[in-house]
């Protein structure tokens, strides 16, 4: 058993049985067996000193055992780390940012509070994973879709509140945007309803987001100002059908008319789900087409080598070979699937319209993908792609686990994922920075590639850097990442969320005007969690007593 | 089956404006005539939980479908059961329920412990309960 810095093994103790007195001594775990339990099974510091480890778990079953622990660790100065389901793999998973912590295990908090179809919104506690939500809403027949991250075994509020995306909508792939309403034990043990909530005799709790007064939801997300207990969400009524077209475009260049025409399409609401990116000519999906194509565990074909050359000879500034190439074996350069939901008469027509506007490429061509209605008569084909309608899976652990083409899989990854514009120029430009990383560290990881589309407004690099249990190759692979975090940043480009090993670095860089931001976070700290108990250095938020200076 | 697979030459972009307006008006006929109610069993499987049991199925069996079958569900496609497809090539079955030589001490591990891509299981997950349940299951004696 191991005790939190800076406590003394008999006040630990005795916060041990009061908290004991709340849930219950088999809610709380202190064994070393029991505790080992809560690594984060992709730790960037594998068997390394460095892993975030914790002393201890405490799981509640209600809000008020919540508010009961939290004044607990107050009083004796505890340090708490708040989880839901515990599977942000890749992200921090259920090891705490500061190592010591006694983890907060919400899992039993798994209540889904109400689910109302004529409004198509959910209210539910932070154990309740996208499975559990999927099947309540199976099981009551409801004509209602959650928008699904690619694990369906993740909390609907976790994910969230680390602002994680989906696959719908684009109002509900920004699964924090999506919310409506909260509930939140502060450090205090106070407990606060957000937007409409606030009103003892609210009526639309999940249906208007902003209340009255400053909305002050977001504070709650990537930090550690208090515990979500209840998050409301806005789900998708089911629509009638799906369709999928794709658009070919034949020159280098071309990407930079068919982004802006693409991001007009979405931003005008003629296409309404989540665009699919690649290059047949340079072999490359988006994170989503590698996964589907990894999902059907086929040998990869063996690339014409004469191809291969023409591809350095592009990538060096000279496309015009591997265009010609093109033309010649009818491959296109660049690739955009657009995606439809409605009524099978309306989407058609928004194809129909969507390919007029990419008309305006000289050259591009159309091919009609799937089609599907709903409710489906079938099991998905595409194992890749079951969020796309609405059904949460784990399918995408494809990528990585062992297959016939990765005979040695990883221990785990981490994601490393900064925010770009969403023009070809930045696209280029981003890889060509990266490639420069690439080169120094020799990460082939770091070839050039296509964003992933989630947020409507930006496009997302993600690229995975396996873990493995050779610490040697993981040190290479954090000083790369260290590396890229600031890079980046030189070019103003960050990550939209981190796991803990790299949270402070990336804080550092939002560091307008001497860190006003930072500075600001920390005043808030210090005014609701004075005792600084809840998540130290979360998102690169530290209390006072643990503070560096920057 | 109202799904319709179509991958269409490039071209021809009237006709294939004609032929779009053509599969809209067919679908939706279909549409009308072969929508299911909605299959509330068949969907909930999809995602490998189980629905229903008939009085007398094993525990184990409705927590292995609850915990594991997502990943170790009987189709190539499930992560689970493609990587120990990868690394048995057939000496031994790629789905778990298959096995014969499972030993509980080494379910445990797993569930515990982790292996590969999968990170250990913590005990509100997965209770030392149902982890026995789920032993029992694999290690069930047969024919």
């Amino acid at each position: 058993m191991r005790t939190p810095p800076g406590l003394s093994p008999t006040v630990f103790a005795t916060a041990r049985r009061e908290f004991e007195s709340v849930v219950g001594a088999q809610w709380v775990f202190t064994k070393d067996e029991d505790t080992i339990l809560y690594r984060d099974a992709y730790s960037p510091y594998l068997g390394e000193p460095e892993e975030r480890w914790a002393s201890a778990a405490v799981a509640p079953a209600s809000t008020e055992e919540v508010q009961q622990i939290v004044r607990i660790a107050n009083r004796h100065g505890v340090p708490l780390y708040p989880i839901s389901n515990g599977r942000n793999l890749g992200y921090g998973g259920s090891a705490p940012t500061y190592s010591g912590c006694v983890v907060l295990d919400l899992k039993r908090m798994n209540r889904i509070l109400e689910v109302n179809e004529e409004n198509a919104y959910a209210l539910v506690e932070p154990g309740v994973s996208y499975f559990d939500l999927y099947r309540y809403i199976q099981e009551k027949k409801l004509k209602l879709w959650v928008d699904c991250p690619d694990p369906g075994w993740g909390s609907v509020v976790g994910n969230a509140l680390d602002r994680g995306s989906g696959y719908t909508f684009p109002y509900l792939r920004n699964h924090f945007d999506a919310h409506c309403g909260m509930e939140v034990v502060l450090a205090n043990g106070e407990l606060i309803r957000t937007g409409m909530g606030a009103l003892p005799a609210a009526q639309t709790w999940q249906q208007y987001k902003s209340g009255y007064g400053p909305w002050i939801d977001g504070m709650f997300s990537q930090s550690n100002f208090g515990v979500v207990t209840k998050m409301g969400f806005w789900l998708m009524p089911q629509p009638e059908a799906y369709r999928c077209g794709r658009v070919l475009v034949r020159r280098r260049d071309d990407l930079h008319e068919l982004i802006r025409l693409m991001t007009l399409l979405e931003n005008s609401g003629i296409t309404n789900g989540y665009p699919d990116s690649s290059s047949p000519l340079l072999g490359i999906g988006s994170i989503g087409a590698q996964a589907r194509f990894l999902a059907v565990d086929e040998p990869i074909p063996a690339d014409d080598p004469e191809l291969q050359r023409l591809r350095d000879r592009a990538e060096a500034g000279d496309p015009s070979g591997l265009e010609a190439y093109g033309q010649k074996h009818g491959l296109a350069y660049w690739t955009f699937d657009l995606k439809f939901y409605g009524p099978a008469k309306v989407i058609a027509a928004q194809w129909e319209h969507a390919r007029e506007v990419l008309s305006a490429i000289p050259g591009a061509w159309f091919e009609d993908q799937d089609e599907y209605h709903f409710p489906l008569a079938e099991e998905p084909k595409d194992h890749a792609r079951y969020p796309e309608f609405g059904i949460p899976s784990l399918n995408n652990f494809s990528l990585g686990a062992r297959s016939s083409t990765n005979p040695t899989p990883s221990h785990g990854h981490m994601w490393l994922a900064p925010i770009i514009p969403r023009t070809a120029e930045a696209i280029f430009e981003a890889n060509r920075v990266f490639a420069e990383v690439a080169r120094k560290f020799g990460l082939p990881q770091l070839r050039f590639s296509l964003p992933a589309w989630y947020w409507q407004r930006s496009a997302i690099f993600i690229f995975g850097f396996p873990v493995s249990e050779d610490p040697a190759q993981n040190k290479r692979h954090r000083e790369a990442f260290f590396h890229v975090i600031e890079v980046a940043a030189q070019h103003g480009w960050a990550e939209y969320r981190t796991a803990p090993a790299f949270q402070d670095a990336v804080a550092k860089q939002f560091s307008f005007n001497n860190h006003s931001l930072l500075r600001f976070h920390e005043t808030v700290k210090d005014a609701v969690d004075p005792n600084g108990i809840l998540s130290p250095g979360r998102y690169g938020i530290w209390p006072k007593h643990l503070r560096k200076q920057p | 089956m109202n799904a319709v697979n179509s991958a269409r030459p490039s071209g021809f972009r009237q006709l294939m404006g004609m032929a779009l307006l053509l599969t809209a008006l067919f679908t939706l006929e279909s549409a009308r005539a072969e929508t299911p109610a909605v299959n509330t069993a068949q969907y909930i499987s999809w995602t490998r939980k189980t629905v229903s049991t008939s009085p007398g199925t094993p525990r184990g069996y409705v927590e292995y479908q609850n915990s594991c079958a997502v990943c170790h569900g009987p189709m190539p496609e499930r992560p689970g059961t493609r990587a120990l497809a990868a690394k048995y090539r057939g000496a031994l079955p790629a789905m778990l329920e298959d096995r014969r030589d499972l030993q509980p001490a080494f379910i445990r591990a797993m569930v515990r412990g982790g292996v590969s891509l999968m990170p250990p299981f913590r005990k509100t997950e997965v209770s030392d309960e149902q982890l026995d349940a789920i032993v029992a299951y694999l290690t069930r004696p047969r024919n």
